[in-house]
Formats: C-alpha cells, sequence, structure tokens
C-alpha cells in the first residue's frame, strides 16, 4: 500500500494552519480574532457617532449656520417641546392612520388580483397585462392626475399610497404561487387533498416567503407615497409639519420631521422582519435554527 | 383501445389482488414507452422492478399511482395507493408529524402520526423541522408518511437510492419490517440488484416497455437467484464488473 504521501496532508486539530503562516497576520480571520464579533458591532456604531458629534460641535462653534443645519441638541430640543403641547404626537398619529388605511387597500387589492391570476390561467390572461402595463408608470408620475380626480385631501393621499402598495404585493403573490414546487403539489394529489387543502397546506405556505418580500417592498414604497402625498395641500400630520416650518424657515422643526421619517421607515422594517422571523420559523434563510 | 384505470374503494378489495395490471399501453406523444404490460401483485407481497435507465419503471410507477393518463389497458388498484418518491418531498413549512398526517382525515391525527413516526425510530422528532433532518431521516419520515394511510398498495421509486450503503441497510430492515407488519402489496423500483434479492418475494426486470422476466424468490433456499444470472438479465457481463 503507498500511503506515504498521505500523512503530509493530515490536518489535526493541533496542527493547523498556524504552523506556516507566520505572515498570515492580515488575514481575515487574524482580524476577526483580535477584535471579536462585539468589536465589529461597536467599531460600526463609532462612524454614526463620530459625525454626529462633528455636526454639534461644528453648530456649537458657529461654523454651521442655524439657518442651513440646527445643532442636533437643538432638533431634540424642538422635539420634546413639540411633543410636550401634543402636536407631535397628534401629527404622528395622522400620518400612520394614513399609512395603515392605504397599505391595508393596497396589500388587499394587490392579494386579491395576484391570487386571482396566480390560480387562473384566464385571470392571468384578462388582468396580467394591463397590470403589468400600469405598473410601468413610476407610481408618483400620476400624482398630477390623482390631485385632479380627488384633490387633495385625505382621498388623495391614502388613495396614493394604495397605489404604491398594491403593485409590489400583486406581483409577489403572482411570484409566489408559481414558484411553488410542482413535485410537491403531486405529493399533495398522492395524499388525495382536496383543492381547498392544496391551497391552503401547500400553494399559500409555499408561496408565503415571495409574499413577505412583497410585503416588505410595499412598506418602503407606501412610506415613500406618504411623504410625498403629506408634502402637498396637508393640514395635519408629519408631512405638513414640515412644510408649515418651511414657511418659518424652522430648519430644527424640517430636521425633526427627516428624523421621524427615517424612523418611521426602519420600524416598517423591523415590522416585515418580525413577520419573516414569525411566519418563516422552517426556512433555512430566516428562522432561528432549533 | 379503451384504457381504463379502475379505482376500489378499500371494503371491496379486502381479500384481493393488491394490483392487477393488463395490456397496459402509456406513450408521450408517439412514443410508446409501456406497450402491453400486464402484472399482478398480491396483498402482502413484495415485488422488486428492475431494467435499465430510461425503460419505463418510473412511468409505470405514475400510472398505477394515479398520476399519469394511460392510453390504453387496464389498471385494477386502490384509489389511493401511497407512494415514496426518489427525493423525500416533506413540506419545509410542516412539522414531522404535519407531514406525516397529511391527507390523513382522522380525529387523532396526531396520536396516528405519532405511532408512525415511532415505528420509523424518529417518535421523538414530532415537533420538528424537516430541514433538521439528515437524509436518511427524511426518508423515513416520507415512509412513515405513506405508511400511516395503511395502503394496499405501496409503491417505492428508488427511495433509498441517495443514501449511503449502511443506511440502506437499516433502511432495508425496516421496511421488511413495515411491511411484514402491515401486508401492502408493494413496488419497489430499485437499481440495486442486491436490494432487490434482500428485499423482494419475486424480482421482474422490464425491457422494452414489458416485463422481459420474472424470478419468484424463495426465502430459506439454498441457492437464491445469483447476481450474475440478473446482471445478465439487465444487459451487464458479469464478469466485467467485478
Ligand atoms: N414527461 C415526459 N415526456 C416525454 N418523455 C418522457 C417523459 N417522462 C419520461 N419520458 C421518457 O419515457 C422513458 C421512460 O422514462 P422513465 O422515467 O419511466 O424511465 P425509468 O425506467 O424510470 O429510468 P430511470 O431508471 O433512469 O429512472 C424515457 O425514455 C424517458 O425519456
Ligand atoms: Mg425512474
Amino acid at each position: 500500500m503507498e500511503l506515504s504521501g498521505i500523512d503530509r496532508t493530515v490536518i489535526g486539530a493541533d496542527s493547523a494552519p498556524s504552523s506556516q503562516s507566520g505572515d498570515n497576520a492580515f488575514a481575515p480571520t487574524a482580524t476577526k480574532s483580535k477584535l471579536g464579533a462585539r468589536g465589529l458591532q461597536l467599531l460600526s456604531w463609532l462612524a454614526p457617532v463620530v459625525l454626529v458629534v462633528i455636526w454639534e460641535w461644528l453648530a456649537q462653534a458657529g461654523w454651521l449656520s442655524p439657518h442651513v443645519l440646527p445643532a442636533p441638541s437643538k432638533v431634540i430640543r424642538t422635539a420634546f417641546k413639540l411633543a410636550a403641547t401634543g402636536t407631535l404626537l397628534n401629527d404622528l398619529g395622522v400620518s400612520l392612520l394614513r399609512a395603515a388605511a392605504g397599505f391595508a387597500i393596497g396589500a388587499a387589492v394587490g392579494g386579491a388580483l395576484g391570487i386571482l391570476v396566480g390560480f387562473s390561467r384566464v385571470a392571468e390572461a384578462a388582468i396580467d397585462r394591463s397590470v403589468q402595463m400600469i405598473r410601468a408608470i413610476p407610481f408618483l408620475a400620476a400624482l398630477p392626475l390623482v390631485i385632479v380626480w380627488l384633490g387633495v385631501g385625505e382621498t388623495q393621499k391614502i388613495f396614493l399610497v394604495a397605489l404604491g402598495v398594491t403593485f409590489p404585493i400583486y406581483i409577489n403573490t403572482v411570484l409566489g404561487i408559481r414558484q411553488v414546487d410542482p413535485k410537491l403539489l403531486e405529493l399533495g394529489r398522492v395524499q388525495g387533498l382536496s383543492s381547498l387543502q392544496l391551497i391552503r397546506r401547500i400553494i399559500l405556505p409555499g408561496a408565503l416567503p415571495s409574499i413577505l418580500t412583497g410585503v416588505r417592498y410595499a412598506l418602503a414604497t407606501a412610506w415613500l407615497a406618504l411623504v410625498v402625498a403629506e408634502t402637498i395641500g396637508a393640514q395635519s400630520g408629519i408631512g405638513f409639519l414640515a412644510m408649515d416650518a418651511r414657511e418659518f424657515l424652522r430648519t430644527d422643526v424640517i430636521v425633526l420631521t427627516i428624523v421621524i421619517y427615517a424612523l418611521i421607515g426602519v420600524a416598517a422594517d423591523g415590522i416585515a422582519r418580525f413577520l419573516e422571523r414569525r411566519l418563516l420559523a422552517w426556512h433555512p434563510n430566516y428562522g432561528a435554527a432549533r | 383501445m379503451n384504457a381504463h384505470v379502475a379505482r376500489l374503494s378499500t371494503a371491496s378489495f379486502e381479500t384481493g389482488p393488491a394490483v392487477v395490471v393488463s395490456n397496459l399501453v402509456r406513450s408521450y406523444g408517439s412514443r410508446v414507452v409501456i406497450e402491453k404490460l400486464n402484472l399482478r401483485i398480491e396483498r402482502g407481497e413484495f415485488v422488486a422492478l428492475l431494467g435499465e435507465s430510461g425503460c419505463g419503471k418510473t412511468t409505470l410507477l405514475r400510472a398505477l399511482a394515479g398520476l399519469d393518463s394511460i392510453q390504453g389497458g387496464r389498471i385494477v388498484a386502490p384509489r389511493r395507493p401511497a407512494v415514496v418518491f426518489q427525493e423525500h418531498r416533506l413540506l419545509p413549512w410542516d412539522s414531522l408529524w404535519r407531514n406525516v398526517s397529511l391527507g390523513l382525515q382522522v380525529p387523532d391525527a396526531r396520536e396516528r402520526a405519532a405511532e408512525a413516526l415511532t415505528e420509523v425510530g424518529l417518535g421523538d422528532r414530532l415537533d420538528d423541522w424537516p430541514r433538521n433532518l439528515s437524509g436518511g431521516q427524511a426518508q423515513r419520515v416520507a415512509l412513515a408518511r405513506a405508511l400511516v394511510q395503511q395502503p394496499e398498495l405501496l409503491l417505492l421509486d428508488e427511495p433509498f437510492a441517495a443514501l449511503d450503503a449502511l443506511t440502506r441497510i437499516r433502511m432495508h430492515e425496516l421496511v421488511r419490517e413495515l411491511v411484514t407488519n402491515h401486508q401492502p402489496g408493494v413496488l419497489l423500483v430499485t437499481h440495486d440488484v442486491d436490494e432487490a434479492i434482500a428485499l423482494a418475494d419475486r424480482i421482474l426486470v422490464m425491457r422494452h416497455g414489458a416485463i422481459a422476466f420474472e424470478h419468484r424468490v424463495v426465502r430459506g433456499a439454498s441457492a437464491p437467484i445469483s447476481r450474475s444470472e440478473l446482471l445478465g438479465e439487465l444487459g451487464v457481463n458479469s464478469h466485467s464488473t467485478h
């Protein structure tokens, strides 16, 4: 037997790379072992914190005009002031309500159309091309038309959000249903499932990852639609707060509204992630291993 | 031609054969894959089906399972034969017991699934996800899912092909035991001659769309069929394979 060459390539627990890699200190693994996961986490937060501190310092030193950018501390004080008078929470509530109503309507329409087209080739022939053509329009380009139709009241705002939400939900629902593994559908038939059971046990769960991706996109567009809709002719809401502040050059309030929009975006993303973790616990890409 | 698949209810099938196929014709377009095939499997009988790749074994099994339409002849089979495919085909979004009880219309589905999973040695994993299973374990769950239906006819399409030799031997023991307990008629499609000899009461070789060779295995007989004879039937020169 010729095993002579083999023992040289054996890698044991204690003959690990270290033996020949003295000049290997800059390899990714080496960096990782020095800083650790927590160190990297801290480092990733360091840059934004430093930026804010520099911003504050520039503002305090008077190098940054308050009309261009107010100091972060000033924005925080403004937030507390507005919160104390109750206007901030009120406007936030109005904005969130608009977003929720628009999202619910858009998701219902997009989901219903998606299920219809996903299951029926006839419905696909009848509906899909029209939807795809409308989808080619950036939905914000329809804004002037929407204002002509609906004015600048609540309906216009909710409609715009719903419009932005409908398409991502529709597309991902159709895609999800179409992508269900035909082998699993065949198994369902072998096990004697009825059509309804087939939908409930195999098609909808199989389409769920794609549908939730649609929800994630839809949350992002809903929030964009909300910003645009509220910038035009609003009497309340975060967008109104920003436009009102613009009249009086209150950059501190404007920056505050931008921050609030950002926080809403982060929260929406958090909700989407939470849904994915809960509903896709079985999925190797989402669920925590047990 | 009068193609006909009769699906009989459980009651009328209590004593008869598990499946009877007469003059089966199955074609894809103009290409005839199965031509005038006859086959009869008794309840409790274990039949292994060999044949070179592409000769139509899976096609026959799918016809028996009622998954494809047939172009001629007659199949008399139970309404719902159980099938184990080459891949486990577990639903990744359902726990093991939900997978095993898929399509089971009884109030105590969970208990039944638990019993079946215990039989295949996974009684402690009821609420686990399929993705946490090894290949052999997943295939065992697929077997439990087939057996929990208490089928009169069990169709197995190379269910162990993807497993390592050791796991495969364990699966053989398990399958023999389960089949002895439940007494369904079994059709096992396999490429493994040794597997066929180890498991089957009867070995069939398929060629040119029909059953070309049949051998009844006599357990405990001094000389069971030799590998080389079977390999010869499969068109392999046995001397060159060793
Ligand atoms: N959907 C299909 N459409 C057309 N021809 C098909 C289809 N499925 C199978 N065939 C053909 O039918 C023949 C038999 O295929 P089948 O899958 O039954 O072979 P098999 O005996 O199971 O082979 P293997 O041992 O490789 O699994 C092959 O020639 C194959 O090309
Ligand atoms: Mg096959």
